[in-house]
């Protein structure tokens, strides 16, 4: 291998590592706050790409009645049960996230963007549409599983992914899409030329990393979240509701998928089914930090990037086997770092 | 009717139906087959055992393979292929569950969905298998002279491989190591406490589950004498998974009504969705997605359940048959040491947590025949003490002995292999299962037979010993009439004695009861009181954590008193009580 090539399977690699980080720290913040494995996450990054391709060609965004069908259909299981409780507190909050701005998101991609709309504003749609969808989500799905065990919560999400991909596949149809790259040139390293699909999605990572740190350091609703991560009876003691603190965790999982998708849609075609592998690439990242740490998760999941870069040039056939097979080793390494705990089955 | 013959109705409603039904129709029925067969596998590691594998069409497919590659290739007969279906479907599994396992549950459940993963595209990598294109040429199915080429005969093959399949499973779970891999689902401390390798059993449950879908594989390969990767992607692996939980991963009948709920609604929901939708696609898995999420919330036990209500009850176990038969052999008893033996010795141990010393150089022994009592009041260190003896801690100095043998830094489950048996602050009883049952888990460590034998049912004459000590130990401990009753359904002061009366299965040379009288009402504790005299007359040594004073004097022989981790106290109960250190710790005067 010369060092053309590479010098252009490390950039390959960072960029998709890139991507993968910011699943890989959704994922681990899912499941701290809520043991939920997010098998989903990676349906809201083909969700916001294929979003965005139809705006690009000019067809209805379909992911809007699917935001509005999920809304509704939360509501009616949110009033249907503070009616049997005869419980009306806090209902407009509740409805503000569930209802309200599902359907201002679904208002604002049907008729405030369209083909002839900037490129940037087409990508703010997708992400609003895409993030809203995270509370009914949450309500649907695990709401009513509060208190399962993490085996019960990993069916539930498997399930949901079925579902998405269904869906999915009603709202896009079974092609594929690709976004317009970045047309900017790069900066030069020696004689490399950087390509501007590297230079945005590595600094638009770093950026919503560092949002992240941010908000989990500095606000009050993210040391929240980190209270329930500890311990969801500790939280809930001390006046914090784990399931806001769930529905907020996947909001901004959903969020950080969408953006996700608008980094790598250039990069890669995306079919309706694709996410299930980004979001696992992201996801054996997350095992090397026990589905526990985010640094370890983002050193995993740029490993994970840039393994499969170089597998593809060496065994472009075996790459997804190599990127999965890698799991077992890392299993391995965590069996040792981990000591063993019996969990006790709820 | 009875049970029995509802089984039969139903076995024989299965043997006509392909008279009735079009060729297309009987092939449906033989996938449905096909797919209980995996689904059963799911059923005894999710339902029974608490595992989850997303892995299983992985499994059917190494079986597939192998039966497609070695008939193909190597001209290999078909009963030589289904053994090496079998073994190299298990073998994976034995590997898998091994490198997994030791890690607790969930960590199994995602490397089998990268197993799923690489499997699918192995298959489709390799060359001599065919690629993504897949092998065709598979011989017909030729079996003692028998010929399998056609729909009919084929579906009663599959029946036949499903019936065995059910029949081993439930013989599997009414045995020795089946009571042990129903205990697993509450967690590893209760079956390690009695003596079982809970790992082994995982992996052994995990090496099961691969087999059936193994054999699923050979069968599916000498149906469509045609195999490619498609049938055995991940996809296919959680449809697996939906079908054991939608039909109900409680009972292996659930497996059937999962696999055929599925399939034949998947056919319906293919016919009609895209004409619905005006679009050509999968649909039905939305449906499949929301109706997992339904059955999760509001059913937990599936379909299973629903059905089996409009079937007669399971007759009444008939214990009558157990008398007579022999009993197993005795284990430990108090054994060649003799009334007054040192039986456990502690001495100075110490266990500190972080910063913490929960225990601090406490030294006393418990000799034979004698029953001690530890007392202290909360955070004295007596629970600490207690899982120093039993093995689920290791201490920070100092040395344990039972029998003058060295017990501190062995697993809870070599202690009891010693002879030393224990119950639970926190009452820990397998909820589903019988009195019976519960008890005779007790004596895992007095019987021998393996997995294969139970399955068998070679295991036969050890069973009934096993259920008849069991039996004797119920009745010693004054639980005859609840023999039958499932274990959830006593209340407490029962459900504590029935743990007293699983201790007492295993024989053992040394009892540990920890704060048996905890959350007991009055009368509940003066029969409590009542069964440990009478097992202190009968020359059971035992070793008793508790806090209640009263209850305590009734039975002790000995104290042993506890307070901020080091021992104050330690001699006759009348002496103890009115030692001056003592009455300050407690009344904090």
């Amino acid at each position: 291998m010369d060092a053309g090539t590479f010098q252009f399977l490390l950039q390959d690699g960072i960029t998709s590592g890139a991507v993968y980080v910011l699943l890989a720290m959704a994922l681990v913040m899912v499941f701290t706050v809520t043991r939920i494995v997010m098998v989903p996450q990676g349906e809201f990054v083909v969700f916001s790409v294929l979003t965005v391709a139809a705006f690009q060609q000019g067809l209805a965004p379909r992911l809007a009645w699917i935001v509005v069908g999920a809304a509704l259909v939360a509501t009616a299981m949110e009033l249907a049960q503070r009616w049997i409780a005869r419980d009306a507190a806090g209902l407009a909050g509740r409805l503000l996230a569930l209802l309200a701005l599902p359907l201002a998101a679904a208002a604002l991609a049907v008729w405030a963007v369209d083909q002839s709309s900037p490129y940037a504003w087409q990508c703010v749609g997708a992400i609003a549409l895409v993030t809203t969808l995270g509370p009914p989500v949450y309500r649907i799905a695990f709401r009513p599983l509060a208190g399962a065990s993490p085996l019960v919560l990993l069916i539930a999400a498997i399930a949901l992914h079925f579902l998405l991909v269904g869906l999915g596949l009603f709202a896009f149809g079974p092609e594929g899409s690709r976004l317009p790259g970045f047309t900017f040139e790069g900066p030069r390293i020696g004689d490399f030329r950087v390509s501007a699909q590297t230079v945005v999605v590595v600094a638009a990572s770093a950026m919503l990393i560092g949002a992240m740190l941010l908000f989990f350091g500095q606000t009050l609703a993210g040391k929240a979240l980190r209270a329930t991560a500890v311990s969801r009876t500790g939280a809930r003691l001390v006046g914090i509701s784990p399931d806001s603190a769930g529905e907020l965790s996947l909001t901004l999982a959903a969020l950080v998928g969408a953006v996700s998708g608008v980094l790598i849609g250039p990069a890669t075609t995306l079919y309706y089914d694709s996410g299930f592998i980004l979001g696992l690439k992201g996801f054996v990242g997350a095992i090397f930090g026990g589905l526990a740490g985010y640094a370890l998760a983002a050193t995993g999941a740029l490993g994970v990037g840039l393994l499969e870069a170089f597998a593809s040039f060496w065994a472009s056939a075996y790459k997804e086997i190599i990127v999965f097979t890698l799991i077992v080793p890392v299993l391995m390494w965590r069996a040792l770092v981990d000591p063993h705990v019996d969990e006790e089955a709820a | 009717m009875t049970r029995r013959s509802c089984v039969a109705v139903v076995l024989a409603i299965a043997a006509v139906l392909p008279w009735l039904a079009t060729p297309y129709q009987v092939t449906v029925l033989s996938f449905i087959g096909l797919y209980s067969m995996v689904a059963l596998g799911l059923v005894l590691l999710t339902g029974v055992a608490g595992l989850i594998s997303f892995g299983q069409a992985a499994f059917v497919g190494i079986g597939a393979y192998a039966a497609a590659y070695l008939s193909v290739a190597l001209q290999w007969g078909a009963a030589a292929t289904l053994l090496a279906a079998v073994a190299a479907s298990s073998v994976c599994a034995l590997c898998i569950g091994r490198l997994t396992l030791s890690m607790g549950g969930h960590y199994l459940s995602l490397a089998t969905l990268a197993w799923g993963i690489s499997v699918y595209y192995a298959l489709g990598q390799i060359p001599a298998l065919g690629g993504f294109n897949g092998l065709g040429g598979i011989p017909p199915l030729m079996l003692a002279g028998v010929s399998f080429a056609s729909e009919v005969p084929m579906y009663y093959l599959i029946l036949g491989c499903l019936c065995v399949g059910l029949v081993l499973v439930r013989n599997l779970l009414d045995s020795r190591p089946g009571r042990a891999i129903r205990a697993l689902r509450s967690g590893a401390v209760l079956p390690e406490s009695f003596g079982a390798d809970t790992l082994r059993l995982k992996v052994a449950a995990f090496a099961v589950a691969a087999a059936l879908a193994g054999v699923s594989g050979w069968l599916h390969a000498y149906m469509q004498r045609f195999v490619n990767p498609t049938p055995f992607g991940l996809n296919m692996g959680i449809e697996y998974l939906f079908m054991a939980v939608i039909g109900g991963v409680g009972s292996i009948f659930g497996a059937v009504a999962g696999a055929a709920l599925v399939t034949v609604l998947k056919q319906q929901l293919q016919d009609w969705l895209p004409g619905l939708l005006g679009q050509a696609g999968n649909f039905e898995i939305v449906v499949f997605g929301a109706l997992m999420l339904f059955v999760l919330a509001r059913a937990t036990g599936g379909v299973w359940p629903l059905l089996s209500r409009c079937m007669p009850a399971a007759p009444p176990m008939d214990t009558g048959a157990l008398a007579g038969t022999a009993l197993v052999p005795a284990q430990h008893g108090n054994g060649p040491d003799g009334e007054g033996a040192a039986l456990l010795s502690v001495a100075g141990v110490v266990k500190r947590f972080g910063g913490l010393t929960a225990v601090d150089s406490v030294s006393f022994d418990v000799r034979a025949g004698e029953v001690v009592a530890l007392l202290g009041p909360n955070g004295a260190g007596k629970s600490t003490m207690f899982n120093l003896v039993s093995g689920n801690l290791t201490p920070s100095a100092g040395e344990i002995r039972m029998r003058g043998r060295r017990i501190d830094g062995l697993r809870s489950r070599e202690i009891a292999a010693l002879g030393l048996a224990r119950t639970f602050q926190h009452v820990k009883l397998a909820g589903d299962m019988s009195a019976l049952e519960n008890v005779a888990m007790g004596a895992y460590l007095r019987g021998r037979s393996g997995l294969l034998g139970a399955m068998l049912r070679l295991n036969r004459a050890e069973e009934a010993a096993l259920r008849q000590t069991a039996a004797r130990q119920l009745a010693r401990c004054g639980l005859s009439e609840c023999v039958t009753e499932l274990a959830a359904n006593l209340p407490l002061g029962r459900q504590r004695t029935l743990e007293v009366a699983r201790a007492l299965c295993a024989d053992p040379a040394l009892l540990l009861l920890d704060e048996p009288a905890a959350g007991l009402r009055h009368a509940e504790k003066d029969e409590l009181a009542r069964l440990l005299g009478q097992l202190r007359d009968e020359g059971v040594t035992i070793l008793i954590v508790d806090h209640d004073m009263e209850f305590i004097m009734k039975i002790a022989d000995r104290l042993v008193v506890m307070r901020f981790g080091q021992k104050i106290a330690d001699g006759d109960p009348g002496d103890v009580r009115r030692d001056p250190v003592v009455q300050e710790a407690y009344l904090g005067a």
